[in-house]
């Protein structure tokens, strides 16, 4: 009997939907290590997990707790770990593994205020660039932001879909936050939801050649155990998995881990649109400051200013197909988040002196308030 | 010899590209002779046997024979086998790890794989170097000995990596060397037969870092000092604490027996479905009918 909940109205925590998010998607592997402000991710899925038939463990660190969830990945199981910054900062090693052995998990890093130890019970969105970043070497990858607790939800079952079907590690980077309000959502029915399995191989083992270039750039993927034996390394490897030093296969797998993302951007790059059609102050904002972003372009729209916000869900790979038009047709496009302007340089970037990008940067452990943006727009306006 | 011959080459990988990575005379491929002859006295399939390695050149070991093989980051490669082991129990997990590789970097992974007793064999080919970097001193350097990183002397004591993992918790415990080839078979097969963590400490060489910079000679004059200084653990406990001194015991140094990680797991499991099926009769009356 399938033991998740009917949909009806709860009272359910930003955490807690991760979670939820996470088991609707068919994860049923986690480990980590406790930490705050992410360890309800823990706590609750140490009770749920073993109901469901999954594993949960606590490890020793982060290191661990992410090799233990590739591991478990390349034993067939959807896999996730929760953290918060010092923890992510561990993580990057394994991360990078993850990247070049195409091995699919689910990361969620509850963005609390840094460098260093810093602010453990505040938020902040300091760790945008590690994310995309933090782990050494060239590497494509894939970061989602929600900005409330359904989208919690949504976006966790996003992230496993897309680490199952790429290959490839998925970063869910909420912050305080959003993990820690509550509020009144109604989650879907398990099967409303759209849940995608890795693809594995159906040839004979014989033929299976586990790391050859497809259509889809993303090779069926063998499971330890299920007869496609073959060798996982975090070095750079030829198409059979062997260590390679030879420039020809070097720079084809490489050019593959990024073209299996490159090339599925219309299906990875999500974005809100919020009253942008005949938008003149842009807000483009991500995380739990889209929230108060949305209350600041009504409070402004009935003052009559034309503004509007562009959510970014999708933080990597960045939105530029989203976000360059609007930036042509905009007067001012303003950027507030919880950093000294890390997503504001990706807009620069993309902007190229198509209009003025303005910031609206807050480091002092508390959140940006509607307030403060609409101020913000008033003055712009 | 024929016969070993074609026993080893049964389970080597024919599309991977030889030659190996190891200097001639290197023990490792010692090693790997022991542990595919163990794995194919206790009949596993090629298919269950998961072979898992870290970093180094003990980490190059799992690539060239025909299991499920992973090559991890660097002392990280209990973590990743104690993932596979929780996703599917049924697999033989076998951990491969250097001596810098299992205690130095990867030092607390491997005390609390111990602890935690889960069914995984690790063994640790301890050449007291690291060898792939270029002879730097690891944690198992003998104190007084030159490394690359130690060029006037080794100022740091060495662990004792069998005597570290019975302390951590691990049910079967045994250390052997690459000359002792006969004991290694067995310690291997022991610990890959035991349920529970087992580890095989395997005293090894490099002559090409350690041994040419500590005036030790080659490789067959490195395991003839393996022959001289390992005692059998039963005869050691005749000898006197001087008869004993530069010498270290081979054998088993512990086997018992302690609750597996994955047995008190289904436990947890079983008393989470009673509970969760307590709660829906309690309050999900309707979900009940509905679903």
């Amino acid at each position: 009997m399938p033991r998740e909940r009917k949909s009806q109205a709860r009272l359910v925590q930003g955490n807690e939907a991760i979670v939820e998010g996470a088991l609707a998607a068919g994860c049923r592997f986690f480990a980590g290590y406790p930490i705050t402000p992410a360890s309800e991710v823990s706590e609750i899925l140490a009770y749920r997990l073993p109901q469901v038939g999954g594993t949960f463990i606590q490890m020793e660190d982060e290191i661990a707790s992410l090799g233990a969830v590739i591991g478990a990945s390349l034993a067939g199981a959807k896999s996730m770990t929760a953290t918060s910054g010092p923890g992510f900062s561990l993580m990057q090693e394994n991360l990078g593994f993850a990247c070049v052995a195409e091995v699919p998990c689910v990361i969620v890093n509850v963005m609390r205020g840094g460098p260093s130890t810093g602010l453990p019970t505040n938020p902040s969105q300091g760790d945008v660039m590690q994310s995309r970043w933090g782990t050494h070497g060239d590497h494509p990858i894939i970061v989602l932001a929600p900005c409330s607790v359904r989208d919690s939800f949504d976006i966790t079952v996003k992230a496993f879909n897309f680490s199952e079907r790429y290959r490839t590690p998925v970063i869910v980077l909420t912050d305080e936050v959003v993990a820690h309000t509550r509020e009144k959502v109604v989650l879907p029915d398990p099967d409303q939801i759209e849940v995608l399995d890795r693809i594995k191989p159906t040839m004979p083992p014989e033929w299976y050649i586990p790391y050859e270039d497809t259509s889809r750039g993303v090779p069926p993927m063998g499971i330890f155990g299920d007869g496609y034996r073959y060798h996982v390394t975090g070095l750079i490897h030829d198409v059979r998995g062997f260590p390679t030093a030879r420039a020809d296969e070097i720079e084809p797998f490489l050019n593959r881990l990024f073209r299996k993302i490159s090339q599925n951007f219309h299906a990875i790059q999500l974005v809100e649109h919020y009253l942008t059609e005949d938008v003149e102050i842009l807000v483009i904002a991500y995380g739990s400051v889209a929230r108060s972003a949305k209350r600041a372009v009504i409070d402004a729209r009935s003052r009559g200013i034309k503004a509007g916000l562009l959510q970014l869900i999708t933080l990597w790979p960045f939105p530029r197909q989203h976000v360059e038009p609007l930036l042509r047709r905009v007067r001012v496009a303003l950027v507030p988040e919880m950093n000294m302007g890390q997503v504001s340089r990706e807009v620069k970037r993309v902007n190229e002196g198509a209009t003025r990008v303005t910031t609206l940067n807050r480091i002092d452990g508390r959140m940006i308030t509607p307030r403060q943006i609409y101020e913000r727009l008033i003055r712009e306006s | 010899m024929q016969e070993i011959t074609k026993l080893v080459h049964k389970y080597l990988r024919h599309d991977k590209k030889f030659p190996h990575v190891w200097c001639p005379g290197c023990g490792n491929g010692i090693v790997l002779g022991a542990l595919i002859r163990a794995i194919d006295r206790l009949g596993s399939s090629k298919d269950e046997v998961v072979l898992v390695s870290g970093i180094g050149c003990s980490g190059r070991l799992p690539v060239y024979v025909d299991f499920n093989t992973l090559h991890t980051t660097h002392g990280r490669a209990l973590t990743f086998a104690t993932g596979i082991k929780l996703a599917k129990p049924a697999l033989n997990v076998i951990v491969v790890m250097g001596d810098g590789d299992a205690t130095a970097i990867g030092g607390n992974h491997f005390i609390h794989a111990a602890r935690r007793n889960l069914d995984l064999t690790a063994i640790i080919i301890n050449n007291s170097i690291y060898g792939m970097t270029g002879g730097q001193y690891s944690p198992t350097t003998p104190y007084g000995s030159r490394a690359t990183t130690a060029p006037y002397r080794n100022i740091e004591h060495a662990f004792s990596i069998a005597e570290l993992a019975v302390t951590a918790g691990a049910v079967f415990v045994g250390r052997g060397t690459v000359y002792h080839a006969r004991l290694l078979d067995q310690l291997i097969e022991k610990a890959i037969m035991k349920r529970g963590f087992g580890v095989v400490e395997v005293i090894s060489h490099c002559h090409t870092q350690y041994g040419r910079r500590n005036e030790m000679g080659n490789a067959v004059a490195m395991m003839r000092w393996q022959k001289e200084r390992g005692v059998r653990i039963e005869q050691a406990a005749t000898m006197s604490k001087e008869e004993l001194e530069d010498k270290f015991t081979v054998g088993v140094l512990v086997d018992r027996e302690l609750p597996i990680y994955t047995d008190e797991y289904d436990m947890v499991r079983a008393a989470a479905k009673g509970k969760a099926d307590a709660e829906l009769a309690k309050h999900g009356g309707q979900d009940a009918v509905d679903e």
